[in-house]
């Protein structure tokens, strides 16, 4: 049932730790986007995990769009052209990400906000957006535009070879792990400062802080959250791009759900609210998950994340950070 | 409308529901020919029918009355049913003897299941239930996931992905015509085949249920419900004990979870762990919200929607695909249709005002 292989741990432990690094940096880049919408409107942003999977396949329509077609081996077009088209499949991503973000807003929340509705109608709203995004990437999309979509996932376009490029100790570092693990630590650093030092930023701290006050400091609410929303959705479009080159085959319907509820995880366990517990919660996720697979066996590495998540919220529910938005830093 | 036979002399409403319960108990057995389901038998939608809305009532009690939102009550649900199975099923290696090998097997499990399925609502509430509401709610998803991930790894004991075939189900009314009496599945022959047998037996717990939840209901565990439901912190002060109250209505809710679960198993006589995916507790959830929250009633109508819609455009075909296979992406845009538009759903709780009031202010609170 479970075997504990604490010799397997020992022996592989760098490399899980790189592993769990870049897995975890991809938690990180979708929690932000949890915990910017938490900070901001105090609520769950259920289907997240959906515009997540928005940006897979509006990276992967980039890669067609551009020519690429899925096969079995990976196509080797030299660093530069690779990092262009790469570049370009993932603004794609972002853009479809943060568009599908921002309309969610638009429907499924806006209309209860004017209406000042209670807590649960939020989430039960989400929960028919998740829903509804899903059904039309499942059944609707196949139906516009034929090699999309549908119940099965996408066949991989792989455009980089993992290759070993230095080693720490006993674990490899790859080309795709630097690149993910960079590309994911800018773009948190990118928002922090965003948060920190802009005028945008301030509106965001602001509203988060206080709404009403905030309101008669002539800070639009409304476009407050609309670009709060943005910059999740974006993130997560990003975040989508990185989390393909890492499993080609993640690209289906359904391949937000797990990853939402791990990145709802890392955004408690680093402290919901801040963007800084986003990113520590991200990688340390990464890397319990993956030190908890090689302990207690593979089928186990899902429930780490879950039981972490009940762990968390019964003993700290502030996460490890105890920040937020919302809170005057000093 | 319910005004109306709001003021209607109590022996009247009683004669009229005994009149409405008869009618909708001999419906499956005369399926009326524009409601019969093409392809699929009409008796097993209506037990379906009658499942679902088991399971609403208990989610109601959760979602309804106490308003704690709950995306993993299909974890339950799959509690009870696999405690049948594990009791019962000859592939089980726990599959006990004496009582739960005779033809009494699945009446005796039944209480076992609603039993075990309370005590794993109380394992998860007492630690979960001090969150605040959308915590909870991620916390339940998780807990629904949990829950199949264990039935999917436990191979030793579960049988892992492959499930646990050979469950036991009520033994009645054996006969020449059906060897195995009314409830198996083999049991084809009308009127009384084996849909229209267990949807007797559900329709006879819903009534069970509705008389017990609304007992509940008018007792101080009701309004001790209510009161949280609307304002938690208001609640405290003025002296609910909001802790105890909703760790109540988890054990309830997860007890009403667990008897559907264990009837399911004994619907189906099979349990596997893609069975008790999250997307059912949606389901579910989505019979408590179309009916409106906190009204039984109307839960049994969401489960009639959700369950017999479904079924009835099934052979419907839209773009080479069935309407069927879009019921998902309906319930979805039902789900926030009604929370932008109506969200009391479709026959909403009825709202009193519960204080003192002089006999003239009748305006209701909302």
């Amino acid at each position: 049932m479970i075997d504990f292989n604490i010799a397997g741990l020992a022996e592989g432990f760098w490399q899980l730790t790189i592993d769990g690094l870049s897995y975890g940096a991809i938690y990180a880049l979708v929690a932000v986007g949890y915990t910017l919408v938490y900070g901001v409107v105090r609520l769950i942003n259920f289907a997240h995990a959906e515009i997540f999977m928005l940006g897979m396949f509006g990276q992967y329509a980039g890669l067609l769009l551009l020519g690429f077609r899925p096969s079995g081996n990976s196509y080797d077009l030299g660093t530069v052209a690779t990092v262009g088209y790469l570049a370009a499949a993932m603004l794609l991503g972002m853009a479809v990400a943060g568009a599908a973000a921002v309309g969610l807003e638009r429907v499924a929340y806006r209309p209860l906000r004017k209406r000042g509705a209670d807590r649960l109608a939020f989430l039960i709203s989400a929960v028919g957006m998740s829903f509804v995004l899903q059904e039309l990437v499942h059944l609707v999309l196949p139906q516009l535009w034929p090699s999309l979509g549908g119940a099965d996932a996408q066949q991989p376009i792989r455009l980089v070879e993992q290759t070993g490029q230095f080693r720490i100790f006993s674990g490899t570092v790859t080309n795709l792990t630097l690149v993910i693990v960079v590309i994911a630590v800018v773009l948190t650093a990118g928002t922090q400062l965003l948060l920190d030092r802009t005028r945008l930023g301030r509106g965001i701290r602001a509203t988060a802080q206080d709404p009403e006050t905030a309101t008669l400091m002539g800070v639009s609410r409304e476009r407050v959250i609309m670009l709060t929303f943005l910059i999740g959705g974006v993130l997560a479009g990003a975040a989508a791009l990185l989390y393909t080159l890492k499993i080609p085959s993640a690209i289906v319907y359904s391949g937000g759900f797990l990853l939402g509820i791990k990145a709802f995880t890392a955004a408690v366990l680093g402290g919901i609210g801040n963007v800084r517990g986003a990113l520590l919660g991200g990688l340390l996720l990464g890397l319990l998950e993956l030190y908890g697979q090689v302990l207690f066996g593979a089928e186990w590495r899902d429930v780490v994340a879950f039981v972490v998540l009940v762990a968390v919220l019964m003993f700290r529910p502030t996460g490890i950070l105890r920040e937020s938005l919302g809170k005057v830093r000093a | 409308m319910t005004g109306t036979v709001r003021t209607w002399p109590r022996p009247l409403r009683w004669a009229m529901a005994v009149l409405g319960v008869a009618a909708l108990a001999v419906l499956p057995m005369f399926p009326p020919p524009l409601l019969d389901t093409p392809g699929t038998s009409f008796s097993w939608v209506m037990a379906q029918v009658a499942m679902i809305a088991l399971v609403g009532l208990g989610l109601n009690v959760v979602v309804g009355q106490a308003g704690l939102l709950d995306l993993g009550y299909v974890g339950f649900y799959a509690v009870g049913a696999y405690t049948v199975a594990l009791l019962t099923s000859s592939e089980s290696p726990w599959h006990a003897g004496g009582l739960f090998a005779s033809g009494w097997a699945w009446l005796a499990a039944l209480p076992l299941a609603a039993a075990i399925t309370a005590v794993s609502g109380l394992l998860l509430g007492m630690p979960t239930l001090r969150l605040r509401g959308d915590y909870l709610a991620i916390v339940t998803l998780g807990f629904g996931e949990i829950v199949r991930l264990l039935a999917e790894n436990l191979s030793e004991v579960t049988n892992g992905s492959r499930g646990l075939r050979e469950i036991a189900y009520p033994n009645v009314g054996a006969s020449a015509e059906r060897p195995e009496g009314y409830f198996a599945a083999g049991n084809v022959i009308g009127p009384i085949d084996a849909g229209v047998a267990w949807f007797w037996l559900g329709l006879g717990l819903i009534l069970l249920v509705l008389v017990l939840a609304g007992n509940l209901e008018r007792s101080r565990v009701g309004r001790a419900w209510i009161a949280i439901r609307e304002d938690e912190e208001a609640a405290e002060i003025m002296g609910v004990p909001t802790f105890r109250f909703k760790v109540w209505a988890f054990v309830v809710g997860a007890a009403l979870g667990g008897l559907s679960g264990a009837i399911y198993a004994g619907q189906v006589q099979f349990v596997n762990p893609t069975n008790f995916n999250i997307i059912n507790s949606m389901l579910f959830l989505c019979a408590v919200i179309i009916g409106g929250r906190g009204n039984k009633f109307g839960v049994i109508v969401g489960a009639f929607l959700i369950v017999y819609l479904p079924n009835r455009f099934m052979s419907v075909e839209l773009g080479g695909q069935p309407l069927g296979d879009y019921k998902y992406l309906f319930f979805g845009i039902v789900l926030v249709a009604l929370m932008v538009f109506r969200p009391q759903g479709v026959l909403p709780a009825r709202r009193v005002r519960l204080c003192y009031r002089p006999a003239d202010d009748s305006e209701p609170r909302r």
